[in-house]
C-alpha cells in the first residue's frame, strides 16, 4: 500500500507545496520545526484541507481538489499518534484502547489485553492517563491508534518530550509494531538518529517544499564540523575465531566486533568525521583494520577561516562520508577535489534495525 | 434539634406544604425543559461562529440584567391569554401559562437560563478540541465524538449549570409573581408564600418555617452538586 501525496496549502505567509510518495514500511518526513511536516500529516488525516492537489492511499482517494473529493476524517482509517499523545482523560488506559476499537464491533476484552501486553502496559490498564508517565502515555496513544486497525499510521514526533530511556523504549515499540503488523508508517521527526534508525525512506521538507526524497543516508551529508556520516551496511560474515563481524558497505567492507544479528541483517554505520584519517597511499604497518578507498568530492573551509580544521567530503562507493582534518594536514597531503585517497576509520557507531546504537572502536 | 424546632415553630401547615411542593415541581420542570436548550445554546456559543452570535449571547443574558418585574411583565404580554403566543396556545391546545404553575415554571426557566448557559459554556470552552480531533481519527462521527468525548469532559460544568438553574428556580420571585400572581395552591411558590405571610399579622411563624425549608433545600442542592461535580471531575481525569 503506497501513499501518494501532492498538495498545496496557503497558511498566512507560509506556503506548503509538497509532493511525495511513500512506499510500504516506515517513511520519515524530516525537517526542522516549521517546515510543514505536521501540516502534511494533518492534511493526510483530514484535519486540515489543502487548497489543491490530491492524497491517495493505495486504491483509495482521500482528497482530490479537482474531483471535489474530501473524505471525512472518521472514514479515512488513518491512525494518528500525536506529539502530545492526546489520551482521553476521562477514560482509563483500557478505555482509551477500547475507544480505538469502537468501529470494530467484535473487539473483546482479550484484544485489549493482548495490546496492553504488546505495549508493556499490562498492569496499567485501570489507570487514568493522568497517572501515566510520558513514555507510557505515548505507548497507549500508539496502541489506541493501532486498535482502530488503520491502513496507515501517522506519527508526529512521538519521541519528543521523552527522556533518553523512554525514547529507546518507544523506538523499540515502533520497530516491533512495524514488523508485526506491517502497517505503513509515516513518521515525522527532526532528529536524524531516529530517522536513520527507523526509516526505509526519507522525505526531506524545508519551507513547505520537498527538498529531497530517498534512502535515509541522504540525510547524512556534510553539514557541520564534527558531523556523523552514516553508511548503509549489511552483515555478511561472522568470524568466530577472532570475534569480528564483517559488514558490507558502499566502497568496501568494515570489520567490527561480533554483531549480535543474523547474517544479511541491514544496519546503518555511523562514522564521526573526527574518526576518519586520510592517507594518500594505502597505508601499511598500521593497526587500523578498516581502510576504505575514497575520492575527495569537496573540501570545505570553515566560515570565517577561524578554526584549524577543514572538512572533507569523501565518496566511498556511491555513498558519502565526511572527514575533519587539520588545515596543516590538508596542505601537507596536498589534497584537492577529485583526488583518490584512503579513509582510515577509527571507530563506528552501529545501528541495527532492532537494537541499540553502540559505538565501537576498532 | 428537630424536636426543639418543631416545638418552637411547629411543623409545616397545609398551605406551606403546598408552596414547598409547588416550588419543587416548578423548579424540576423548569430545569428539565431548559436543559437540552441550555446545553445546545452553551455549545453553540462556545464553539460555533455564526452571524448573530453576539445577539444570541445578549438575548440569553437579558433576564440577568433586566429587572425581574420587567421580564415577568414581558412574559405576561407575550404569553397572556390575549398575547401573541399565549392566545394561539390557548385556542389551539387549551394550554395556558398565565396564572398557572406552568407559567411559574416558564418564568423560572427563563430567569435561570443565563446562569445555566454561562456555566455550561465555560465547560465546553474548557474541552480541548484536540481530543475531539483524536476521536475523529479513530473513526468516530462528529456526533459520536460529541457524545463520547465533548459531553463527558464538560459534565462537571453541566452539573454546575443545572444546580445554579435549580437554585434560581427555587428562589425566583419578581418575574413569577408578576407573570402568574400569587395564588395559594396554584402559583404560590416558596418565595411568594414567604412574601404573602409577611404581609399579614401573625404570619411570621409560617414565613420562618418556609425560610428554613428554603435554606435546607438550597444547601442540600449545593452539596449534592458539589459531590456530583467532584465525582464527574474525578471521572474526567485531571483538568488542565
Amino acid at each position: 500500500m503506497s501513499l501518494d501525496v501532492a498538495i498545496e496549502r496557503q497558511q498566512g505567509a507560509f506556503t506548503l507545496e509538497c509532493a511525495f510518495t511513500a512506499p510500504a514500511g516506515i517513511t520519515a518526513l524530516f525537517g526542522v520545526s516549521g517546515a510543514g511536516k505536521t501540516t502534511v500529516l494533518k492534511a493526510i488525516a483530514g484535519l486540515v484541507t489543502p487548497d489543491s492537489g490530491h492524497i491517495r492511499l493505495g486504491e483509495r482517494t482521500l482528497f482530490d481538489a479537482g474531483a471535489k473529493i474530501n473524505a471525512p476524517i472518521h472514514t479515512r482509517r488513518i491512525g494518528y499518534v500525536f506529539q502530545d499523545a492526546r489520551l482521553f482523560p476521562h477514560l482509563t488506559v483500557a478505555g482509551n484502547l477500547r475507544y480505538g476499537a469502537r468501529k470494530s464491533a467484535d473487539v473483546s476484552a482479550g484484544d485489549v489485553e493482548t495490546m496492553a501486553e504488546f505495549l508493556g502496559l499490562h498492569d496499567k490498564l485501570r489507570r487514568k492517563p493522568s497517572g501515566l508517565s510520558g513514555g507510557e502515555a505515548q505507548r497507549v496513544a500508539i496502541g489506541r491508534a493501532l486498535m482502530s486497525k488503520p491502513s496507515l499510521l501517522l506519527m508526529d514526533e512521538p519521541l519528543s518530550g521523552l527522556d533518553e530511556n523512554r525514547r529507546t523504549e518507544v523506538l523499540g515499540l515502533i520497530e516491533r509494531l512495524q514488523e508485526q503488523t506491517g502497517v505503513p508508517i509515516l513518521y515525522v521527526s527532526h532528529a536524524k538518529d531516529e530517522v536513520v534508525r527507523l526509516a526505509e525512506t526519507v522525505v526531506v521538507l524545508a519551507n513547505g517544499r520537498v527538498q529531497q526524497e530517498g534512502r535515509p543516508d541522504l540525510l547524512l551529508e556534510p553539514s557541520s564540523a564534527g558531523a556523523t556520516s552514516h553508511l548503509p551496511a549489511r552483515l555478511v560474515a561472522k568470524n568466530a575465531s577472532d570475534g569480528l563481524s564483517e559488514l558490507s558497505v558502499p566502497g568496501g567492507r568494515l570489520l567490527v566486533p561480533q554483531v549480535d544479528a543474523p547474517l544479511g541483517a541491514q544496519m546503518s554505520v555511523g562514522i564521526a568525521s573526527r574518526d576518519v584519517i586520510i592517507a594518500r597511499e594505502r597505508p601499511s604497518g598500521l593497526s587500523a583494520l578498516n581502510i576504505l578507498p575514497a575520492v575527495v568530492a569537496a573540501i570545505e573551509e570553515d566560515a570565517g577561516d577561524a578554526g584549524p580544521s577543514v572538512r572533507l567530503v569523501l565518496m566511498v562507493g556511491d555513498a558519502q562520508i565526511e572527514a575533519t582534518i587539520t588545515r596543516r594536514s590538508r596542505q601537507l597531503l596536498e589534497l584537492a577535489p577529485g583526488q583518490s585517497v584512503y579513509a582510515i576509520i577509527k571507530a563506528v557507531a552501529l545501528g541495527q534495525t532492532s537494537g541499540a546504537v553502540a559505538t565501537v572502536e576498532i | 434539634m428537630a424536636q426543639w424546632l418543631t416545638t418552637q415553630i411547629g411543623w409545616l401547615a397545609e398551605p406551606e406544604w403546598q408552596a414547598v411542593l409547588l416550588s419543587l415541581r416548578v423548579a424540576f420542570w423548569a430545569v428539565l425543559f431548559s436543559l437540552p436548550l441550555g446545553v445546545l445554546t452553551a455549545f453553540a456559543l462556545a464553539r460555533w461562529r455564526f452571524p448573530g452570535h453576539g445577539l444570541v449571547n445578549a438575548l440569553v443574558h437579558l433576564p440577568l440584567v433586566l429587572p425581574p418585574v420587567v421580564t415577568g411583565y414581558l412574559l405576561l404580554l407575550a404569553f397572556g391569554t390575549q398575547g401573541p403566543i399565549g392566545r394561539p396556545l390557548d385556542e389551539l391546545f387549551g394550554f395556558r401559562f398565565a396564572f398557572e404553575w406552568t407559567g411559574a415554571a416558564l418564568a423560572c426557566a427563563i430567569m435561570g437560563f443565563p446562569l445555566m448557559v454561562r456555566a455550561m459554556r465555560l465547560a465546553f470552552e474548557m474541552v480541548d478540541p484536540r481530543l475531539e480531533e483524536a476521536a475523529a481519527t479513530l473513526g468516530s462521527r462528529p456526533f459520536v465524538v460529541w457524545l463520547t468525548v465533548t459531553l463527558p469532559l464538560a459534565l462537571p460544568g453541566i452539573i454546575a449549570g443545572l444546580v445554579l438553574a435549580f437554585a434560581k428556580a427555587m428562589g425566583e420571585f419578581g418575574a413569577t409573581i408578576t407573570f402568574v400572581s400569587n395564588i395559594p395552591g396554584r402559583t404560590q411558590t416558596i418565595p411568594s408564600a414567604i412574601y404573602a405571610f409577611l404581609q399579614v399579622p401573625g404570619g411570621e411563624q409560617s414565613a420562618l418555617r418556609l425560610i428554613l425549608v428554603s435554606v435546607a433545600i438550597s444547601v442540600s442542592a449545593v452539596l449534592a452538586a458539589e459531590i456530583l461535580e467532584r465525582r464527574a471531575r474525578r471521572a474526567g481525569g485531571l483538568r488542565r
